[in-house]
């Protein structure tokens, strides 16, 4: 392995790291509120939203992610529509997520028995409150896991961005075996950069699993 | 006249097809504990849940105080803390601690003043044998410590009648005194209640008033010496025989 190579190209990997980690954050936390949302409509079957709901998590789970970005990048300037490829990254996988954040919140909410809500219901809590003090404690605690899933799952589709132009980390790699025929070099190097974003997050994750797990809920 | 808590004309309830309560009309008054008992499905529970709006009735009225209790709508969450319930399975929140279970009510809904709670949570766990069980959460307790706390739960938002729902069902043996104990307790006490039970013995020791139940009727209604001792109707002589062979 070509070590002068590493050292001199690896801070194209570091600034498409960045990138990465940034539209795919941002698109990890808005796939977090869309699904909160559509976890929330389909729990409290709240009509028409719910129908919206039922449609979208369909298209959005048997598209794949860079046929949707295609459809961002390419289709809609068709529609008069331009958005630049950070806006298409962002909103790709704002799409993609959101369905399956709402699968996984929505399976935590239906963990809480029916006993808990109704002795809560008796105690004169009202539906929100319920939601806030008894519901939603114990999903989040139930759902973590399927949710630290989807965060790791989203990070590695990033890895498709560079189908719109986005200089991720997919991106530069290709870059450079094309340029220098460097396949070594550049894979391994693609390699470190998604284990040094990945990991942390995934510890991060079990991290937080444990403690909301607290209390023996 | 007594001051009646509990109002029920007329009620009628079915799930499906499936007629459960029939044109039953039942009242309690203030500071009476009426005992419930019945077959097993005769709708007792069921019957507990329409005075508290955990169900919807097809027929009839349930008053509280002279308020009606209306299944769905937004004047529910002021009656039912007018209401305490516990049931069979407890339904603490396991992950809140005893405190934050029974001071959640008052603070959140009833908004009361959080040193006032504290203060009261602890005089009632005291009172209920629980002294130091405060910040201990729901899996570490045994099965009649949590009925306990879920009893001091519904005690605590000072409710007008409390509903208790085969609440020594689920408990090992050696456990059901502890928590009949703490029922006796609140009976001499002057509390209002409603209870669904098995424990005939307790039933007899506790009660101002039984009612039985069957067949979607209350098809018999006396003081506890001469409905055990004397049941007037077939159908009640029927079910104590039941009971007095497993005694
Ligand atoms: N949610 C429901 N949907 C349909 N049927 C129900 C429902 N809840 C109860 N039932 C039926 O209503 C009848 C009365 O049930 P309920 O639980 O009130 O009886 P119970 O007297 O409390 O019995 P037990 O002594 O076994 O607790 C039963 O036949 C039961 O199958
Ligand atoms: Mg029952």
């Amino acid at each position: 392995m070509d070590l002068a190579f590493i050292s001199q190209h690896y801070p194209l990997y570091v600034k498409a790291a960045v990138l990465t980690v940034v539209i795919g954050g941002i698109g990890i936390v808005l796939s977090a509120v869309v699904g909160l949302i559509c976890a929330l409509s389909r729990y409290y079957k709240i009509p028409v939203l719910r129908t919206i709901t039922v449609i979208y998590t369909e298209l959005s789970r048997n598209t794949p992610l860079i046929v949707q970005l295609f459809f961002l990048y390419f289709g809609l300037p068709k529609a008069g529509i331009v958005l630049s490829s950070e806006a298409c990254g962002i909103i790709g996988l704002t799409f993609l997520g959101g369905s399956y954040m709402s699968e996984s919140i929505l399976s935590g909410f239906q963990s809480i028995k029916k006993g808990q809500i109704e002795s809560a219901e008796s105690l004169g809590l009202s539906k929100a409150q319920i939601m806030r003090y008894v519901v939603f404690p114990r999903a989040a605690a139930a759902a973590m896991p399927a949710v630290s899933a989807n965060i790791i799952f989203l990070l590695k589709e990033t890895s498709v961005f560079s189908a719109v132009a986005l200089a991720d980390l997919m991106y530069v790699a290709k870059d450079l075996i094309g340029m220098y025929s460097s396949t070594t070099e550049s894979l391994f190097m693609l390699v470190v950069a998604y284990l040094i974003i990945i990991l942390p997050i995934s510890l991060l994750c079990s991290v937080l699993e444990r403690r909301l797990r607290r209390g023996g809920a | 006249m007594a001051e009646k808590i509990i109002e029920v004309k007329n009620l009628h309830k079915q799930f499906g097809e499936n007629v459960i309560l029939k044109d039953l009309s039942i009242s309690v008054e203030k500071g009476e504990v009426v005992v419930l008992i019945g077959p097993s499905g005769c709708g007792k529970s069921t019957l507990l849940r329409c005075l508290n709006g955990l169900e919807p009735i097809q027929g009839g009225s349930v008053m509280l105080h002279g308020e009606p209790v209306l299944y769905g709508k937004k004047s529910l969450t002021k009656i039912r803390q007018r209401i305490g319930m516990v049931f069979q399975s407890y339904d603490l929140f396991p992950h809140m601690t005893v405190a934050q279970n029974i001071a959640l009510a008052p603070l959140k809904v009833q908004k009361r003043d959080k040193k006032e709670v504290e203060e009261e949570t602890l005089k009632l766990l005291e009172r209920v044998g629980l002294s130091g069980k405060a910040d201990a959460y729901p899996n570490e307790l045994s099965g009649g410590q949590k009925q306990r706390a879920a009893i001091v739960r519904s005690l605590i938002i000072h409710p007008d009648i409390i509903l208790l729902d085969e609440i020594t069902a689920a408990l090992d043996p050696e456990m059901v005194h502890e928590v009949l104990k703490v029922v006796l307790d609140l009976a001499k006490s002057g509390t209002t209640m409603m209870i669904v039970t098995h424990e005939m013995a307790f039933a007899k020791a506790v009660a101002d008033r039984i009612l039985f139940l069957d067949g979607g009727e209350i098809v018999e209604e006396g003081k506890p010496d001469e409905f055990f001792d004397a049941p007037k109707t077939e159908r009640a002589k029927q079910f104590l025989k039941t009971f007095t062979y497993s005694d």
